[in-house]
């Protein structure tokens, strides 16, 4: 006998931007689409990103920034959850990134970005769409 | 079941990725959870298991924070197992509690997990249980369960801990009648908060008051104390009064193993005494070969016959 | 025929007019929605008539320019005797960039000068911390220290602009540097004219740039007013804001009521401190977000001083006229601008701009085009300028004061939005003041809420969004974007390490120490802090003192 198993999502502000409008929708999107989301707040450095998708085990991991600094943090969480072998969460971003920077983003393992004006409902499928199967 | 065998292992030798990894096997409640914390099991029993709970505005998050640092200054390591409601209507729930301990999460000896109340087919109580086991077999010295004394079930959670503190704040309405009676009956330890405030002394006197109503005998006296959590104020006398409580409880245990102990040892005094001289008796008297030939007959079987003789012996008496 | 009579004999022909003219109409062209509505959930008439502002007094709800209530505007000859200050915020890079850009600003007509801080400074971080590795210079100047204040106003004399500082957490300090600045540049503290943002009630809930807990916040604020109002008194202490409320996700009616409040708190702050509600209030200033709903936004600006006046003559006892009337800035509202097709931007800006003018603003800044791309380009930023330029001498609309005034529509809105304002105050008073409100999350609660429903609204195409859930195209529009160089950083670190040696240290030390003793007595920061800037001490070292006595503090989340 099981209990349902849920989405884990871990929705991060890295840095030390304050912007959390679109943060918490995001949130509160997935919390009703039936998720289990755990917000870290702001201002998190990138290893306490990673040492909080490691203990709370996540499906996914949602990174939120509109600072321009996504360009130094990014690669550095990518590389820290290659150190803590946590390479089969989905991880996504949300923000002001620059299209040119997209695909330097994508390369190094951020699975898709969502700028200004995305609908919520296409985020909300592209993670029940994309999360990884876990036995 | 090699999957388990790994995880156990990894929790056993403190491994964060395994601890972790055995949570959500629990949250999953599959047939190997069960097998994870039958093997876990006997690692346990080491761990301070506290809980705390209180309405949400009391500053529970910034506090437990600082009980995490007092403890990790003296050397202890600590799990912490934040539950927070799943809504009724999506299935969803939004874990935050971790928001004010953030800046712990990168410290080597803390653990902090955040688990939603679902629908448990066991109840959250026994999902919460188990991962505080995990955390407890993991080597954690002190386990903390947090949660928002709200609902009833927020009070089942709440006695999986052994000691419970029970947290208030001035100023955030008519919060000590309306905290459930459930709660006032468990709690150890009390604390007002935002001991700064206005009506933090009058605070701690209606909670003195309370308990004054309550004639039940206990051997512990909840203490009522207060805190600035945002400061720290406070945070080393209730850590002080929280190892107190675990003391107790280990004194309570002791005294009541010791009066268990003792309770066998009169019984078996008793028995032997009766017994022998009822044999004694039977010998002296020449019935007690008729009694054994009766038994090895299969005619009567021996605690038929030790009734008969006690009830005989008993209306001797009188 | 009495004032009443004609009323009734308009209501009167208001219902023929709805049974008789208006289903003919109805029927060949039905209207578009049910029930309009707008974002604060006012419903929004088909016509609006007399009998809608019958209860309107003009002496007592409206006046003249100038003149208690000051809705019609807090100078009697407003635009026509002085445009609105063209305040365009910027700031990135070095302070040399900054400096570039604030004089290329000022040569293309802007007319006083707004500071935009990166996020290290903002947070009280110097750029060699660890934190700051990767944001020095990207989103605003890094101002470490005195040195990197007095670059930034190389060959700009501040005795003859006023400056505006958007900074709140570190205020303090950025201030101070202003004032050592101004008195190396040899100009009196009396002449200093400018803003310090200030605020940090908005930041618990809104914009979340947060150091301190909230009393020792409070305290820090009220410190920055007192000492204006005795050494600084043409600088504006405090910037009462609710443009970041509104960015955040609340109504107009939620952004009126929630900065209005912030206000009356403030201002028992300082009265509780002692001083006398006439000595400081007249520079208490504020600061709003212009919207695209046009007439719900002129409706908003107008309320705001009508209800400050009130509350500052009722509630507070003011004398002096001048602390009734309410000053502002306005900023055009950056989260109504879109990535998509961003030459449509300015066509969004041009009208929220209009509304700010047409309300009677003081100050304006205009956004640029790029604003949901990047940091404004010099082209983008000048396009903005020249948005203001246009309205001030091509389209007339400053050229009488008020005229949206009489407006049986905008008159009745004003009201309304004043009315709702009032209910909010009181549910504020009955939860104890705004500190309680916030320890509760309610701003918060309302702001998510509304938030939500925006957003819900616009993934239901109940909301359209030109270019974004309608009238979308494929196309990219190419956009040189501005992009800060990596370089900048490395650069102002290794000065500012350079400083840390140069300076005497030995002074540094002594006055954190002053600085950490003084703290702790609860005394007015000001003059210590003044003298750590003038010995080179940085803002993350001071920072750094006050978070050892006051403690960090985290938001709380409400989603």
């Amino acid at each position: 006998m099981q209990s349902e198993r849920k989405i884990r999502v871990l929705i991060a502000k890295p840095g030390l931007d304050s912007h959390d409008r679109g943060a918490k929708i995001i949130a509160r999107a997935l919390r009703d689409a039936g998720m289990e989301v755990i917000y870290t707040g702001l201002k998190q450095t990138p290893e306490q990103i990673v040492e909080t998708a490691l203990q709370e085990d996540v499906d996914v991991i949602g990174l939120s920034i509109l600072s321009g600094a996504h360009k130094t943090l990014f690669p550095r969480i990518i590389q820290l959850l290659k150190e803590k072998d946590l390479t089969d969460v989905l991880v996504i971003a949300g923000g002001i990134i620059p299209e040119e920077d997209v695909a330097e983003m994508k390369e190094l393992g951020i699975k898709e970005m969502f700028g200004p004006g995305t609908p919520t409902d296409k985020i909300v499928q592209f993670v029940f769409e994309n999360v990884p199967k876990r036995t | 079941m090699p999957k388990t065998d790994k995880i156990t292992r990894g929790v056993l030798a403190g491994d964060r990725r395994s601890i972790a990894k055995a949570i959500t096997t629990i949250e999953n409640n599959t047939a190997e959870a069960q097998k994870l914390v039958a093997s876990i099991y006997p690692h346990t029993g080491k761990a301070h298991i506290i809980g705390l709970t209180g309405p949400s505005g009391s500053g529970k998050s910034t506090l437990i924070e600082k009980i995490i640092r007092k403890y990790r200054q003296k050397g202890k390591t600590v799990g912490v197992i934040a539950v927070d409601p799943t809504s009724p209507f999506t299935g969803g729930a939004f874990l935050g509690d971790r928001i004010r301990m953030q800046e712990l999460s990168t410290d080597q000896g803390v653990f902090i997990r955040s688990m939603a109340t679902r629908n448990y087919l066991g109840g959250i109580a026994k999902a919460t249980k188990d991962a505080v086991k995990i955390l407890d077999a993991a080597g954690k010295d002190v386990v903390i369960v947090e949660t928002v004394g709200a609902g009833q079930s927020e009070v089942e959670i709440i006695k999986v801990a052994q000691t419970i503190v029970v947290l208030f704040a001035p100023g955030l309405g008519d919060e000590i009648q309306a905290i459930k009676a459930g709660i006032m009956e468990i709690a150890d330890i009390f604390v007002v908060n935002k001991a700064d405030r206005e009506n933090a002394d009058k605070a701690v006197l209606d909670i003195q008051a309370m308990l004054q109503l309550n004639t039940k005998e206990k051997t512990w006296k909840p203490p009522v104390l207060k805190t600035t959590a945002l400061t720290g104020e406070g945070v080393p006398q209730l850590i002080e009064k929280i190892v107190g409580h675990r003391l107790f409880l280990e004194k309570e245990l002791e005294r009541k193993r010791s009066r268990e102990k003792a309770e066998a040892e009169l019984v078996e005094a008793i028995k032997e005494k009766v017994a022998s001289s009822i044999i004694e008796e039977l010998k002296k008297e020449g019935k007690l070969e008729e009694l054994l030939q009766k038994i090895l007959e299969k005619k009567m079987d021996p605690a038929s016959i030790a009734e008969k003789l006690l009830n005989e012996e008993f209306k001797k008496q009188v | 025929m009495s004032d009443k009579g004609k009323i009734n004999e308009i209501a009167k022909e208001l219902e023929r007019w709805e049974k008789t003219t208006l289903p003919k109409w109805m029927g060949q062209r039905p209207e578009r929605k049910s029930e309009f509505r707008n974002h604060s959930d006012t419903l929004i008439k088909r016509v609006y008539t007399p009998e809608d502002t019958k209860e309107l007094d003009y002496m007592r709800d409206l006046g003249f320019p100038g003149e208690y209530p000051f809705t019609r505007g807090v100078h009697a000859t407003m635009h026509r005797g002085r445009l609105w200050t063209m305040r365009q915020f910027s700031g990135y890079g070095t302070a040399e960039q900054t400096n570039q850009r604030f004089k290329y600003l000022l040569k293309e007509g802007e007319t006083g000068l707004s500071i935009a801080f990166d996020y290290p400074t903002i947070r009280g971080y110097d750029s060699d911390n660890p934190l700051s590795k990767g944001e020095v210079g990207i989103c605003g100047v890094a101002v470490a220290s005195l040195k990197d204040m007095e670059v930034l106003f190389d060959g700009i004399p501040i005795d003859k602009v006023t400056t505006s500082m958007t900074i709140n957490g570190p205020a303090a300090m950025l201030l101070a540097m202003y004032i050592a600045l101004g008195d190396k540049q040899g100009v009196p503290r009396e002449n200093l004219g400018g803003t310090t943002q200030n605020d940090m009630l908005k930041e618990f809930f809104a914009q979340k740039l947060i150091i301190f807990p909230p009393k020792p916040s409070l305290k820090l604020v009220t410190d920055i007013i007192e000492y204006c109002t005795r050494h600084v008194p043409r600088w504006n202490p405090i910037s009462i804001s609710g443009y970041h409320i509104r960015e955040a996700g609340a109504n107009a009616v939620q952004e009126l009521a929630f900065t209005l409040y912030d206000g009356i708190t403030y201002l028992e702050s300082c009265l509780e401190r002692g001083m006398k509600v006439d000595e400081f209030a007249p520079r208490l200033s504020f600061f709003f977000a212009a919207h695209n709903d046009l007439f719900e936004e002129i409706a908003k600006f107008r309320a705001a001083r009508r209800i400050w006046a009130k509350i500052m003559k009722g509630r507070f006892h003011a004398k002096n006229l001048r602390s009734m009337w309410m000053r502002m800035h306005v900023q055009t509202a950056g989260f109504t601008l879109t990535a998509q097709q961003p030459l449509n931007n300015i066509t969004r800006v041009t009208i929220q701009a209009v509304s700010a003018v047409l309300a009677g603003t003081q100050s304006l800044h205009t956004n640029s085009f790029d604003e949901a791309l990047a940091l404004p380009s010099e082209e983008a930023v000048r396009i903005a300028l020249r948005t203001q330029q246009i309205i001030a001498h091509e389209s007339g609309v400053a050229n009488t004061i008020d005229p949206l005034a009489g407006s049986y529509y905008v008159e009745n809105l004003t009201n309304e939005m004043e009315e709702r304002a009032m209910e909010y105050f009181k549910k504020l008073d009955d939860m104890g003041g705004a500190i309680a409100a916030i320890e509760r999350g309610f701003f918060q609660k309302e702001i998510a809420d509304s938030a939500y429903k925006y957003q819900r609204e616009v993934d239901g195409k109940k909301r359209i969004l030109v270019g974004v859930n309608d009238y979308t195209t494929e196309e990219k529009y190419p956009i040189k974007v501005l992009r800060v160089d990596p370089k900048v950083e490395e650069e102002h670190v290794a000065r500012l390490q350079k400083l840390k040696r140069e300076r005497d240290n030995r002074k540094v030390n002594e006055v954190l120490e002053k600085l950490h003793y003084n703290t702790e007595k609860d005394e007015n920061l000001m003059p210590t802090i003044i003298d750590a800037v003038k010995a080179y001490a940085t803002i993350g070292e001071i920072c750094g003192v006050l978070r050892k006595v006051y403690g960090e503090y985290k938001e709380l989340i409400v989603i």
